[in-house]
């Protein structure tokens, strides 16, 4: 064991993973993310914890990450490259490791301009940062963990024992270069990689079967990613504007139709189409798990965090394993 | 060439409007290739701010002037004369920052003020439009990239992109900013050199960038002649 995490153990143990997502709050109300963490206690192996995501600021995934440990659910810090250099990234990643957190996710992040893609203020004037990549982070981590060395060069003494994850957007463009990425993700040191959403299943297999022929499934752990759509609005704004993610014509189809059986209640054209989202989740998680090289999902419910268990209940992935860790 | 921008004429004003008598300097550089601070410029914004002048009705005279080049000492070595005989008590320059930061050395109690926005190091793609190539980061890495960089045109400067926010060969920054792991990609393509990316870059070495505080660069070897040629005039004369 690398890290002896729960997800790791999940994974070595051969089960079909679950990871999903906890977005902490903008301001310092932890009690949300412990209300969050109680809602999905026992439904996932581990939960994402996002940092700073779409550019806004939150409460910070590390202090977050803690948080949730105090409910029992191990957590994933992500770590974005926009906003701390090389000397921040470790201090924190070892500091996160002081306090158990065991999973790290190493991501780009949105660029400072996105700010919730224009919903929030967010902060497009800041500075960023990315003195390294997130494929450099991986790397830096590993060096920690592996070889008790920093990337500066200076040698530590107590390693931390993480379990290290990269993202892929297995649909981004340039198309034909996003398996050569992922190959550099996993040559750095990735042990887990988590998708971009994927609605478009059939391509999604054309560039896992690349993926498999390069033999990369067998190198690292890859978990399919499931935004759970819900409405037909999100759904055409995740076609359009978020790159990587194409929605296709059938699943919008779906989406369209059970907004307009409601006619003109609205509140149950919300309800319906709620309800074809959940749908439509569990059978792209259904779809992902028959997918060859796919070793678990990763659920994005994105605030929309109490959808979680009914999801995964009705894919079929409760109860969770618990396999034993390390004596 | 540095790409540069005039500063709206407004805070512009408000930079000298106090002033008896303003010198405006263009630059016969970058500043003038760009359009933003050359002779024509120069002239234009003299103008503009006499008019200003006249119509706010204060006294105040507007000088111009241009140099070769305001970031080479020898080129604004008469400016410090100029302003003492004339009794000028500011200096507007349309250089790039350079041009403002060596003016503002050697000016003495004159104040020197911005009439631009300095942008970037970048080139023409069309007729009024010029884009940023070179982030002058001071470690090349073009011979990696195919001759397209990565700092400068790649909105994160990630050095093994694409990130997962490129679509149809543009940034998610803006559909206007093209990808500049895109352009990488198929430059490489095109050179029969893609199966180089597959290497991974290694966090660089910033401290030759900005980031490593004020950077100079020393050529002994032009210092060395300089000296000998001082010491040939000091012993012929």
């Amino acid at each position: 064991m690398k890290s002896g995490s729960n997800l790791e153990r999940v994974l070595a143990a051969g089960h079909f993973a679950v990871t999903a997502e906890i977005g902490p709050p903008m301001d310092c109300n932890g009690d949300v993310v412990l209300e969050k963490a109680r809602l999905l206690r026992g439904y996932a192996d581990a939960f994402n914890i996002t940092d700073c995501q779409t550019a806004v600021v939150r409460m910070s995934s590390i202090a977050s990450a803690v948080l949730v440990m105090r409910e029992g659910l191990e957590p994933i810090a992500q770590m974005t490259c926009r906003d701390r250099n090389r000397i921040a990234m470790q201090a924190d990643i070892l500091g996160a490791a002081a306090l158990g957190v065991r999973n790290c996710l190493c991501i780009a992040g949105d660029h400072q301009s996105f700010g919730a893609a224009g919903r929030l203020k967010g902060h497009p004037g800041a500075k960023n940062v990315y003195d390294v990549d997130s494929i450099q982070l991986v790397a830096i981590l590993k060096g920690l963990r592996d070889e008790g060395r920093q990337q500066g060069g200076d040698e530590i003494e107590q390693r931390p024992p993480l379990w290290i994850g990269a993202v892929w957007t297995p649909m981004g463009d340039p198309i034909d270069f996003r398996p050569w990425r992922l190959a550099k993700k996993v040559a750095a040191g990735a042990d887990f990689i988590q998708t971009q959403g994927i609605y478009d299943m059939e391509l999604f297999r054309q560039q896992m079967k690349q993926v498999q022929d390069m033999g990369l499934h067998e190198k690292t752990a890859i978990l399919a990613g499931i935004i759970v759509p819900r409405n037909l609005g999100m759904l055409r704004y995740m076609d359009a504007a978020v790159a990587g993610v194409s929605v296709p014509q059938e699943l919008m189809a779906r989406m369209s139709a059970a907004r307009k059986s409601a006619g003109d209640d609205k509140a149950q054209a919300r309800r319906n189409q709620e309800e074809e989202g959940t749908k439509i989740a569990v059978e792209l998680i259904e779809q992902a798990r028959e997918t060859e090289g796919v070793r678990g999902v990763h659920v994005q419910a994105i605030e929309w965090e109490r959808k979680v268990p009914e999801i995964v209940e009705r894919a079929g992935l409760l109860p969770r394993p618990t396999p034993p860790a390390e004596a | 060439m540095i790409v540069a921008e005039r500063k709206p004429l407004g805070e512009i004003i408000g930079f000298i409007e106090d002033f008896r008598k303003v010198l405006v300097i263009g630059c016969g550089g970058c500043a003038t290739v760009c359009l933003a601070g050359g002779e024509t410029e120069t002239k234009i914004v003299g103008s503009a701010l006499r008019i200003a002048a006249r119509k706010a009705g204060r006294q105040q005279q507007i000088l111009e002037d241009c140099v070769t080049r305001q970031c080479e000492p020898e080129f604004v070595e008469p400016v410090p004369g100029r302003l003492g005989d004339e009794n000028i008590d500011a200096v507007l320059s349309l250089a790039c920052g350079v041009g403002v930061n060596l003016l503002a050395e050697r000016l003495g109690d004159v104040p020197v003020f911005p009439g631009l926005n300095t942008k970037f190091l970048g080139a023409t793609a069309e007729p009024g439009v010029w884009v940023e190539m070179c982030a002058g980061c001071g470690n090349c890495v073009l011979h990696l990239t195919g001759g397209i960089c990565p700092v400068a045109r790649c909105s994160k400067s990630i050095l093994n992109g694409p990130c997962g926010g490129s679509s149809d060969g543009k940034c998610e920054i803006s559909p206007d900013v093209d990808c500049g792991w895109e352009l990488i990609i198929r430059r490489m393509e095109r050179l029969g050199t893609l199966d180089r990316l597959v290497e991974i870059a290694e966090p660089r070495d910033w401290s030759s960038s900005p980031h490593g505080g004020p950077r100079r660069v020393v050529r002994e070897d032009l210092r060395q002649l300089a000296a000998e040629a001082e010491e040939e005039k000091a012993t012929t004369a």
